[in-house]
C-alpha cells in the first residue's frame, strides 16, 4: 500500500510540477479570489460535456426520427417516438403493443426488480444480522461475502455460464442426486431464476456492508437495557434492531431498486444477449439494441426510452435523498 | 426454552461464554454455506481452466485436470492413446491402434506385435494429472489477449490518475474557499449522481462522435474522469484539514496551486487512496461504455474482448475460462491486500 501510494504521489508530483508555472501565471492575472473557479473548471467542463449536454441531447433526439447521426439532418417528429413506445392495446400483453420489444423489456425488468430487490434485501439483512453477532472469524466472512462485488460483470457472467453449462458443476450435483441434467440457460424459467441468483450473488456483499454499518451504529446500551428487562429476542429484534435500522433499510431498498432497473452487463453475458428468445431482455438492453446493435440506428426511439427510464430513476433518487436526509437526522 | 430456538432468537442472541446453542450452529451454517456459494463457482472455473480441450466437456467431469496419455509405439507413425485393459484378471496398459464400432484393436506398447481385438466396454483410458498451460499461453500469443490487457491497463491507469487530479482540484475549491455560487456548484456536481450512464449512454455516444473519439481509448477514459463520488469523498475529507495551515502558507506567499499540491493534497492521501482503489476497480470492470465506444478489435479492453471471445468461440471454454481467470487476478490481489480500505470507503460514503 505504502509503495503504491508512494508511486502515485511521485506521478502526481511530476504532473503538478509541469502545471505549476502556468497556473501561477494565471493566478497573477486573475487574482487569488478567482482561483477556485479555475480549480473547478476541469471538473465542470467534463460534467457539462459528458453529463449535462447529453441530457439536453437525449431530450432533443427523443423528438426526432430517422437514422441520421447529426441532429440537423434529423426530421422533427414531435411525440411520435413516445407515442410509438406507449401505444398498447393492453399494457399487460407486450404482443399487443406497437413496440412490443419495449414492453417485453419493461415487464422483464419489473419482474427482475421485484424478485431481485426482495431476494437481495433478505439475504443481505440476514447476513448482516449474523455478522453483527459476536461470531468468530467475522472479518473473514465479511470479506468473503464482499469479494464478488469487486469482480467484473463479464467475468461473473462467464463464470456462472460455465457453472450452469450442460457439463457444468450444477449438473454434476444434480446427477449425483439422480436428477437428469438440464440446460438451464436455454429454459425460460430457469434462466430468469438464475439471472436473479447471479445478481444476488454479485451484489449482496455491498448491501450487507451498508446494513452492517447501520447495525453497528445502534447504541449497545439499548441492548443492555433490553437484557435487564428480560426482553425476548423477538421483542429486541422488532422493537430495537429493525426500527433503528429502518432508515438504513429504506435507503438500501431504494438504492437496490435504482440499480436493479439498470440491469444489463452480467445478464447480457450470462444469457447470450437476453435469451432464450427475449426472456431476459431488459430495458437497458432494449436501449442499447435500438441505438447501437440493430441494422438501423434508431437514436430517437432509444433516446425516448432513455428519457422515460431517466424519469423513473429520478423519482426513485429523489425518494432516496429524502429518506437519506431523514436517516441522518 | 423453546423461544430461544425460534428464528428470531437466532438473530438477536449474543453468545454466552462456554455454550453453543442452535442459533450459533445456524449462523455458522449460513456463513459457511455462503462462503461455499461464493467460492465454488469461481474455483470451478479456475479448475476447469487448467483442463485440456478434450477433457473440459467430459461429463461427468473430473475435479482435477487430467489428460489421456499418449505413447509412441514402434511401427506406428502417430502416437497412440494408452488404455487400461484387463487380461486374465491382470490389468495392463495397452495402446489403441484403431477403433471399429464396439471393438478396439490394442497392442502392447513395449512388445508391439499383432493387435488383439477387444470390446471397448472392457477398456478405460489411462489418465494422468496434466495442467493444460496452453490454455493460458495460447491466448497470450495467438489471440489479441495481450492487446486487450494493454488497453485495459492503459485505460485504468490514465483514468485513475486524471480522476484523482480533476476531482481533488474541484474538492479543494469546494472545501477551502468561499466564493459566489460555491453551494450551487456543489449541489450541481452531486446532482449528477442521479444521472446514471444507462440513461445518457445514447447521447453521450453522440457527443463522443462529435468530438471525434469514437473507437478511441480516450473516448472511454475522458467521460469517466469527473466523478461526483470522487468530489464528495475528497471534499468531506478536505473539510477536516485545518484552515490555519493554509493561512500560514499564504503568509509565506505560497501560490494557491502550491498550497493545493504541497499542503492539502498530501494531507488528503488516505481519501485519495480510497478513491484510487475505487477508480481502478470501476475502470478495470467497465463494460457497457467501452462496448459502445470501441468498435475495432485492437482497441478492445479486456472486458469487451472477453465478451467478444465468448461470442466467437462459443465452445472453446478452455480458452475463455483461462482468460477469464487471468482477468480475475488483479482484482483478487486488490481485494486481498486492500479489502479494509474498500469496505471502510463504502461504509463511509454509501457508494461504490
Amino acid at each position: 500500500m505504502a509503495r503504491a501510494t508512494g508511486l502515485a504521489d511521485r506521478a502526481l508530483d511530476l504532473v503538478m510540477a509541469l502545471f505549476e508555472a502556468p497556473i501561477n501565471a494565471v493566478e497573477r492575472l486573475i487574482g487569488k479570489g478567482r482561483m477556485p473557479y479555475l480549480f473547478l473548471a476541469p471538473n465542470l467542463v467534463l460534467f457539462g460535456i459528458f453529463t449535462f449536454l447529453p441530457i439536453a441531447i437525449a431530450i432533443g433526439y427523443a423528438f426526432t426520427g430517422g437514422t441520421e447521426l447529426l441532429i440537423s439532418h434529423r426530421p422533427f417528429v414531435g411525440l411520435e417516438n413516445f407515442r410509438k413506445l406507449l401505444t398498447c392495446d393492453s399494457y399487460l400483453v407486450p404482443g399487443s403493443c406497437e413496440e412490443s420489444l419495449f414492453w417485453t423489456a419493461i415487464w422483464n425488468t419489473l419482474w427482475f426488480v421485484g424478485f431481485n430487490v426482495a431476494a437481495t434485501l433478505l439475504v443481505a439483512l440476514v447476513t448482516a444480522l449474523i455478522l453483527n453477532r459476536a461470531i468468530a472469524a467475522r472479518g473473514f466472512f465479511r470479506a468473503m461475502f464482499f469479494y464478488p462485488v469487486l469482480l467484473s460483470p463479464v467475468v461473473i457472467g462467464l463464470i456462472w455460464k460455465w457453472f450452469l453449462d450442460r457439463n457444468g458443476l450444477l449438473n454434476v450435483f444434480l446427477q449425483m442426486l439422480g436428477v437428469p441434467p438440464e440446460i438451464f440457460l436455454l429454459d425460460v424459467g430457469w434462466s430468469r431464476f438464475f439471472v436473479v441468483v447471479v445478481s444476488v450473488w454479485f451484489h449482496m456483499g455491498f448491501y450487507t456492508l451498508i446494513l452492517l454499518a447501520g447495525l453497528q451504529a445502534i447504541p449497545k446500551d439499548l441492548y443492555e437495557a433490553a437484557a435487564i428487562d428480560a426482553a425476548t429476542p423477538s421483542r429486541t429484534l422488532f422493537r430495537i434492531t429493525l426500527p433503528l435500522l429502518g432508515p438504513n433499510l429504506l435507503v438500501v431498498l431504494i438504492l437496490l431498486m435504482i440499480r436493479s432497473v439498470q440491469i444489463f452487463d452480467e445478464a447480457w453475458v450470462l444469457t447470450n444477449g437476453g435469451g432464450p428468445g427475449t426472456a431476459n431482455t431488459f430495458l437497458v438492453q432494449y436501449i442499447y439494441q435500438m441505438a447501437f446493435a440493430g441494422d438501423l440506428r434508431l437514436f430517437g426511439l432509444a433516446s425516448a426510452a432513455s428519457v422515460l427510464m431517466g424519469l423513473v430513476l429520478l423519482v426513485l433518487t429523489l425518494v432516496q435523498l429524502r429518506l437519506g436526509k431523514k436517516a441522518e437526522s | 426454552m423453546s423461544g430461544n430456538v425460534s428464528a428470531i432468537g437466532f438473530f438477536t442472541r449474543t453468545r454466552r461464554a462456554g455454550r453453543i446453542d442452535i442459533t450459533d450452529i445456524l449462523s455458522w451454517l449460513w456463513l459457511i454455506g455462503g462462503t461455499l456459494a461464493v467460492l465454488v463457482p469461481v474455483l470451478w472455473a479456475g479448475m476447469s481452466s487448467l483442463k485440456p480441450e478434450a477433457e473440459i466437456t467430459r461429463f461427468p467431469p473430473t475435479l482435477l485436470p487430467r489428460a489421456a496419455v499418449q505413447v509412441q509405439v514402434q511401427g506406428f507413425d502417430k502416437p497412440l492413446s494408452l488404455w487400461n485393459m484387463t487380461v486374465d484378471g491382470e490389468t495392463r496398459e495397452m495402446a489403441m491402434v484403431r477403433r471399429i464400432g464396439l471393438k478396439a484393436q490394442m497392442v502392447d506398447p513395449d512388445k508391439p506385435g499383432k493387435p488383439v481385438s477387444v470390446d471397448t466396454k472392457s477398456i478405460s483410458p489411462v489418465q494422468r494429472l496434466t495442467v493444460a498451460t496452453e490454455n493460458y499461453t495460447d491466448p497470450l500469443t495467438r489471440f489479441s489477449f495481450l492487446t486487450f490487457l494493454k488497453n485495459s491497463v492503459f485505460v485504468t491507469f490514465v483514468a485513475t490518475l486524471l480522476t484523482l487530479i480533476v476531482n481533488a482540484l474541484a474538492a479543494f475549491a469546494l472545501s477551502k474557499y468561499r466564493f459566489r455560487g460555491d453551494k450551487a456548484i456543489f449541489v450541481l456536481i452531486i446532482s449528477t449522481l442521479m444521472i446514471p450512464l444507462t440513461v445518457v449512454m445514447v447521447p453521450a455516444y453522440l457527443v463522443i462522435v462529435g468530438v471525434g473519439l469514437v473507437d478511441n481509448l480516450w473516448g472511454v477514459i475522458i467521460p469517466t474522469v469527473a466523478s461526483p463520488t470522487g468530489v464528495f469523498l475528497l471534499r468531506q475529507y478536505m473539510l477536516t484539514i485545518p484552515d490555519e495551515l493554509i493561512e500560514a502558507a499564504r503568509v509565506d506567499a505560497a501560490s494557491e496551486f502550491r498550497i493545493f499540491w504541497r499542503i492539502v493534497l498530501p494531507l488528503t492521501a488516505p481519501a485519495l487512496a480510497v478513491l484510487a482503489i475505487f477508480s481502478v476497480l470501476w475502470r478495470w470492470n467497465d463494460f457497457l461504455w467501452p462496448l459502445i465506444v470501441l468498435s475495432s478489435r485492437e482497441n478492445f479492453t479486456l472486458q469487451v474482448g472477453l465478451n467478444a471471445f465468448q461470442g466467437e468461440f462459443s465452445v472453446q471454454w478452455h480458452y475463455i475460462l483461462a482468460m477469464t481467470f487471468l482477468s480475475l487476478i488483479p482484482v483478487t490481489l486488490v481485494f486481498l491486500f486492500l479489502q479494509r480500505y474498500i469496505t471502510t470507503g463504502i461504509a463511509g460514503t454509501g457508494m461504490k
